[in-house]
């Protein structure tokens, strides 16, 4: 075709344009954050300060106990993650695998947790919760989101994983005298290393984002998580404090993105292993 | 496998009440010497299979269908939590439904955001897609690009489109500097529900890129080739090879993104508050704010179930749906 040489370039300029509003305000968030205040709302708004300051940055800290409420969120979500790698694991495993009576309609019961919106459970939830002394306390965030919801969705991509890999390697483990939970341990889980990262990827970003959870079951300000942390960046009059927020904002990005870094090499490779391709 | 199982079996039948449980019966564990096994390895394996499912089933039960269940009692009750009173009225806060002069309004906003977030999600999702299946310099980087709000988290990347959005705010500022006076985007009806609708799908629509690409990888090439020796077009590929192929893929996004959308509450809690008036009030935030702002349980509960009713109605639906447009190679 007579077009081919013109083609690249012009998709490029495409993708440039189209990818504006998915950069830009990642970027201004840095960008702002950094600026002094009186220069945020400057016009023609520019992503450049001739003055960058880290007082915002600073000011984070003192406003209210933000390092507490980092290493909150930071716990809250490796400690979840860990826990639906082990639980979702076991469980995808047996489902896949393993048959026993009942197995497809534990699995369907196990399946509506995919279903059911955390909106519909809050109160519920809220009132045992309350039954037994948990609110006010990361229990409810770390419970409810390492053994329902995003564990659930763990589950069925381990189980698609499972599913698809060779019976023959579990039966030379067999061979060898390997008993179920050795064969689970020693054979699969290593070998499913990309479905692995998609879940750990998937549970952290779900423990990471929480907002709804946090806003109802905690009320003391150093038991707070990040996502509650950045709305309460506000000064006396109740207007934001715009720079402050940004910069605790930009601070909230950091773990995402090591999480990101250490498992993306897998995560495409799982997502696809797992049956949503 | 199944003839290692059948010969097992076998084994285990033969041997019952007699001997030792022989070779073929795979471990018996040392524990057990001389005396026929109880566990055989089916029994073993049942054993196996539901402790190794428990800590999941215990979640869902504990943490999905005991609060269901409850949820569905609340409803039955008239019960504001400030004062304690709880009475059960059957099926008023059902009738409140209807009674409701906002509840029209916060349907309509529901279904304003869900659908305005799925379309754009999934054109723009797939047309990102199928720019960045082709190979040419850069491709690795764009997708990263795209994907990169992903990695923000949804309060953080919220703030900043507020921040942006404001009267005073960048986007403006943007539109000022080529002439146009923008509007006040968050306090202005219509242009919040775009905001909402925008903000979320530019968050969001990585993962759907990201599944859309595996599946475009995934249609095989002679296809493609076949369809090009026919002399078929651009638009006809796409519309008879590439779309039936990515069907499942489409049809999974549109599920997820509809539940996802449905879902949306920091979104709206962070960027509108629901505002101006009920216009960006959708039912989750609607349910947010009668059971925790209110205190009405009971009324909160319905709201609550009607929104579960409306995700398994459309995953449901979707699900029917699926004989009738998605293309299995099988």
């Amino acid at each position: 075709m007579r077009t081919d040489r013109v083609r690249p370039v012009l998709l490029v300029i495409a993708l440039s344009v189209m990818a504006i509003p998915f950069v830009v305000p990642t970027v201004w968030m840095v960008a702002a954050s950094v600026k002094p205040l009186a220069e945020i709302f400057e016009a023609p708004p520019s992503l450049w300060t001739d003055s960058p300051t880290l007082a915002a940055y600073r000011e984070a800290f003192t406003f209210q106990p933000f390092a507490r409420q980092y290493f909150n969120s930071v716990y809250i979500a490796v400690l979840v993650t860990l826990i639906t790698l082990l639980v979702s694991s076991l469980a995808g495993y047996a489902f896949a695998r393993i048959r026993f009576p009942g197995a497809n309609a534990l699995f369907l019961v196990v399946l509506t947790g995919m279903l059911v919106p955390s909106e519909v459970t809050i109160v519920p939830l809220f009132q045992l919760f309350k039954s037994v002394g948990l609110i006010n306390t990361h229990w409810p965030l770390i419970l409810v989101t390492a053994l329902a919801g995003p564990c659930v969705l763990a589950t069925f991509i381990m189980r698609q994983f499972f599913i698809a890999l060779p019976v023959e390697l579990e039966e030379a483990g067999r061979l060898d005298g390997l008993g179920r939970p050795a064969i689970w341990w020693r054979i699969c889980l290593p070998l499913a290393r990309p479905a692995l990262s998609a879940v750990a990827i998937l549970t952290f970003l779900a423990s990471w984002n929480l907002y709804l959870e946090p806003t109802v079951y905690l009320t003391s300000p150093e038991l707070f998580t990040l996502p509650q942390a950045l709305t309460r960046f506000a000064d006396s009059y109740g207007g934001p404090m715009w720079n402050t927020q940004l910069a605790a904002a930009t601070m909230t990005v950091l773990p995402m993105l090591t999480v990101f870094v250490l498992a993306q090499r897998h995560f495409i490779e799982g997502l696809s292993h797992s049956g949503l391709k | 496998m199944n003839g290692t199982r059948a010969a097992e079996r076998a084994a285990a039948k033969s041997t019952a009440g007699s001997a030792a449980p022989s070779g073929t019966g795979g471990p018996a564990g040392p524990a057990v010497p001389a005396r026929p096994s109880f566990w055989t390895t089916r029994r073993r394996d049942f054993l196996t299979g539901y402790l190794f499912i428990l800590p999941q089933l215990v979640g869902v039960l504990v943490f999905v269908v005991l609060p269901v269940g409850m949820a569905v009692w609340y409803s039955l009750n008239d019960w504001n939590v400030l004062s304690g009173k709880q009475t059960f009225v059957g099926g008023d806060n059902y009738a409140a439904l209807a009674d409701d002069p906002q509840l029209p309004r916060v349907l309509l906003a529901t279904v304003l955001f869900s659908g305005g977030v799925v379309v754009v999600n999934i054109a723009l999702g797939l047309l990102i897609a199928i720019l960045l299946n082709r190979k040419f310099r850069g491709a690795t980087l764009f997708r990263t690009l795209f994907f990169s709000p992903v990695v923000v988290s949804v309060v953080a990347w919220t703030l900043v489109w507020g921040f942006l959005l404001q009267d005073n705010g960048g986007i403006n500022g943007m539109l000022a500097t080529v002439g146009i006076d923008g509007p006040n985007w968050l306090q202005e009806g219509d242009t919040a529900m775009v905001s909402v609708v925008i903000s979320q799908v530019v968050r969001s629509v990585g993962v759907n890129m990201v599944l859309f690409l595996a599946a475009l990888q995934g249609v095989p090439r002679e296809l493609y080739e076949a369809a090009r020796m026919d002399g078929a077009n651009s638009r006809t590929v796409f519309t008879r090879i590439t779309l039936p192929m990515i069907s499942p893929t489409v049809l999974l996004t549109v599920i997820v993104t509809v539940v996802g959308a449905l879902q949306s509450f920091a979104q709206i809690a962070v960027l509108t508050g629901g505002g101006p008036g009920l216009s960006t009030t959708v039912l989750v935030y609607y349910v947010f704010q009668q059971a925790f702002e209110f205190n009405n349980i009971g009324y909160g509960s319905t709201l609550a179930l009607m929104l579960l009713s409306f995700v398994m109605l459309l995953t449901m639906l979707q699900w029917q749906l699926r004989r009738k447009w998605v293309f299995y190679e099988d």
